[in-house]
């Protein structure tokens, strides 16, 4: 629109008709385009003639809303302007300007925070309102962020463009449910060890089974990608998870297709079953059963999956591995000339991200108790990837913020029905899900085009200060 | 310095179908500065990046300090101390100074790292103020040196420069050479560097090879190439560059 785009520090003060005659003119603009679009509208009457229903007053109050919206626009960007803000804004490149020390506090104080969610929801709302925000919120967040720092690790640290991740969530959850539930394993375990082991440690055992597999997916996607990098890289990933979805659908003898798993077993707390019997969980520690330990038993335990995937991630960077992941993003050629060999490189990053992709997928198989080829669409694979764009790539922190965002936000519109009483009862708010997304990401990228945390943490530091005289550091020395 | 380090011999290489390298034979001798010079396009960069196997000589042999190197992978080929600074100086931007020179010392399994660093900052002092900057907000000149530096620390046999002085400053060009000439005489490092500034490419080196249309066509000493009045009309036209 005409007039002064008010963006930092060049703005120029306007005046208060200047103003007035500014938003004139946005009323105006506003006017024409409601004229074909909100005031002539077209219905039909009793004899079904088109006739014309002319909305005055909605045009009239869309026209005063943009007027208003202008006005106060220019006016609060003079007020902004004039007071002397320090241009002391650290460049975007930068990243936000967080002390380490504030870092480490944000991070301990989260971790303390996200080991007393359960008990502090269960506190505020009792123990039938607490399921939805542990469950839904709590492990739902937890499971995104866990695919985002293992996507991470593909995408953000070794710069591999992956759109194809959900395919290791899947093999990982389709591994586990296939495995657990298999007769003939169960048979074969109750031979040789017992008929308790395993329903008691099934699922123990196949998690890292799982992630093994998913691995092993990993590599097998690795190899003919090895040449690809940037765009081709990733259409042949987005194909490889389509093959993968596909193949779930088609082979209805094993997965079941369209129909999918169901009763796939339940975690244990290392041997005892969450249930009423005297066995079960409850009993042998002494207090009520509740379905609700299960929920809470499963947050800690996706909790503790996702702050492995983290622990392992940071240490991995510090070794040479990871090092040469963040290399390769930098630049291939270079690497090479530096004595390191890509294609292990590459493979290492595609495995240990698709084996974390398969460790939540088991998780999920576990907590769903049933899975079908319609959690594995493309759609969940560019959530994942956005968390991780979103995040700043690389950073792991931004990750988990990011799905904390993307998947809070998503559960919470779930919880706007009162908007059901302005809109009307037709009005579904999560049907807005996709526009909403859109929105915050274009904004996003608009506002910080690395994502939110865009500062890449070095690894390696002098671990004295040097100090440094003068007449070492003059011009034209060495 | 009859110790022949590298020898290529009738190397063809090409890109696609088209021959880039048509038969080229070179020999750099241990402690050597040699320098390869020619025009636009004549194959330099071919000959440095074939002999770091990409892409590989289809035809003729690579052999380094008495191996057969010439169907060896790229990163085999840097682990037996070849060290290259490639065109375009290809530093990694978002890492520090510092974690660039980590990467270079990686295929010494960062054993000397403490040494080599102070050795390399010595060489380039203006890197030791800058080592935890980001490699990507370096100046040119900066980044040439850290290029250069990177390579050294994985302490190579053999140094290959692609083009140390493209696009920078006079004075910046001087000082890089000058420790390059530095790095030879006081370590003996054996230095091959390709270069389009005749003059203070021939100036530094023992030998030097001229390039045209991917065939060598004149070799000699640096100061016997400099002499001669087909190679001053040709790349010193104008005097110094």
């Amino acid at each position: 629109m005409a007039g002064g785009e008010a963006r930092g520090g060049q703005h120029q003060p306007i005046g208060l008709l200047a103003a007035i005659w500014d938003s004139c003119k946005t009323a105006l603009l506003a006017l024409g385009l409601c004229i074909p679009i909100v005031l002539l509208r077209t219905d039909q009457d009793f004899s079904n003639q088109l006739i014309l229903e002319p909305r005055v007053g909605l045009t009239l109050t869309l026209v005063g809303i943009a007027f208003a919206a202008r006005l106060v626009w220019l006016l609060a960007a003079n007020w902004t302007a004039r007071r002397p803000t320090p241009v002391t804004r650290v460049p975007i490149l930068a990243g936000m300007s967080v002390s380490p020390e504030a870092a480490r506090r944000f991070a301990i104080g989260g971790l303390i925070f996200l080991f007393a969610y359960p008990m502090l929801s269960l506190a505020l709302v009792g123990p039938a309102g607490s399921i939805k925000w542990i469950d839904n919120f709590g492990i739902q967040i937890l499971i995104y962020v866990m695919l985002g720092w293992g996507l991470n690790i593909v995408v953000g640290l070794a710069g591999l463009l992956d759109l194809g991740y959900v395919a290791f969530y899947a093999v990982g959850a389709y591994s586990y449910a296939l495995l657990a539930s298999n007769d003939v394993v169960k048979d074969f375990m109750a031979e040789m060890i017992g008929p308790w082991f395993w329903p008691a440690w099934g699922f123990w055992l196949c998690l890292p089974v799982a992630g093994i597999l998913a691995a092993f997916w990993g590599i097998i996607l690795g190899f003919p990608v090895l040449r690809l990098r940037g765009d081709y890289l990733a259409i042949v990933t987005l194909a490889f998870g389509e093959i993968i979805r596909l193949v779930l659908i088609n082979w209805v003898d094993v997965t079941g297709g369209y129909a999918g798993i169901s009763g796939i077993p339940r975690p244990s707390f290392f041997g005892l079953p969450f249930n009423a019997s005297d066995e079960g969980f409850a009993a042998t520690v002494g207090i009520e059963f509740s379905p609700l330990h299960r929920t809470i038993f499963l947050f800690y335990l996706i909790l503790v999956l996702a702050l492995i995937t983290n622990a392992v991630t940071i240490r991995l960077r510090r070794l040479p591995v990871g090092r040469a992941w963040e290399a390769l993003r930098e630049d291939e050629i270079a690497c090479r000339s530096l004595g390191i060999n890509t294609t292990n490189t590459k493979l290492t990053a595609f495995a240990i991200g698709a084996g974390f992709g398969g460790f939540a997928g088991a998780f999920f198989a576990a907590r769903q108790n049933f899975i079908s080829p319609e959690s594995f669409t493309f759609l969940e694979s560019a959530v994942i990837l956005a968390i991780v764009v979103l995040g700043g790539m690389g950073s792991q922190i931004g990750v988990a913020i990011a799905a904390i965002a993307m998947i809070g936000g998503t559960e919470l519109l779930r919880e706007l029905d009162w908007l059901k009483r302005i809109f009307g009862a037709d009005f579904d708010p999560t049907q807005y899900r996709m526009l909403l997304f859109g929105l915050a990401m274009v904004i996003i990228m608009i506002w910080r085009p690395r994502g939110l945390i865009a500062n890449r943490k070095p690894t390696l530091f002098l671990t004295t200060r040097r100090a440094i005289s003068g007449d070492l550091v003059k011009e034209g020395h060495g | 310095m009859s110790n022949t380090l590298l020898r290529v011999s009738g190397v063809k290489s090409f890109y696609g179908s088209i021959m880039a390298l048509k038969g080229v034979d070179i020999e750099i001798a241990e402690g050597e500065i040699v320098s390869l010079i020619g025009a636009n396009g004549a194959g330099k960069s071919t000959l440095m990046m074939t002999i770091c196997g990409n892409p590989r000589a289809r035809e003729g042999t690579i052999s380094f300090a008495g191996q057969d190197i010439t169907k060896l992978e790229t990163h085999d080929i840097a682990r037996l101390r070849i060290a290259q600074s490639p065109e375009g100086r290809r530093i990694f931007p978002r890492m520090t100074v510092l974690e660039n020179l980590q990467m270079g010392a990686e295929i010494d399994r960062a054993r000397h790292f403490d040494e080599d660093l102070k050795r390399v900052t010595e060489l380039f002092p203006r890197l030791r103020e800058r080592l935890a900057q980001r490699g990507g907000t370096l100046s040119g000149g900066e980044q040439q040196m850290l290029a250069i530096a990177r390579a050294l620390m994985s302490r190579p046999r053999l140094l290959m420069l692609d083009e140390p002085s493209l696009g920078l400053a006079p004075i910046i060009v001087r000082q890089i050479f000058d420790a390059i000439r530095e790095l030879n005489r006081r370590e003996g490092m054996t230095i091959f560097l390709v270069e389009q500034n005749a003059y203070h490419a021939l100036k530094l080196a023992h030998r030097g090879y001229v390039m045209v249309n991917g065939l060598i066509t004149m070799q000699g000493t640096g100061p016997e190439l400099l002499e001669r009045p087909d190679i001053r009309a040709a790349y010193l036209e104008g005097g110094r560059h």
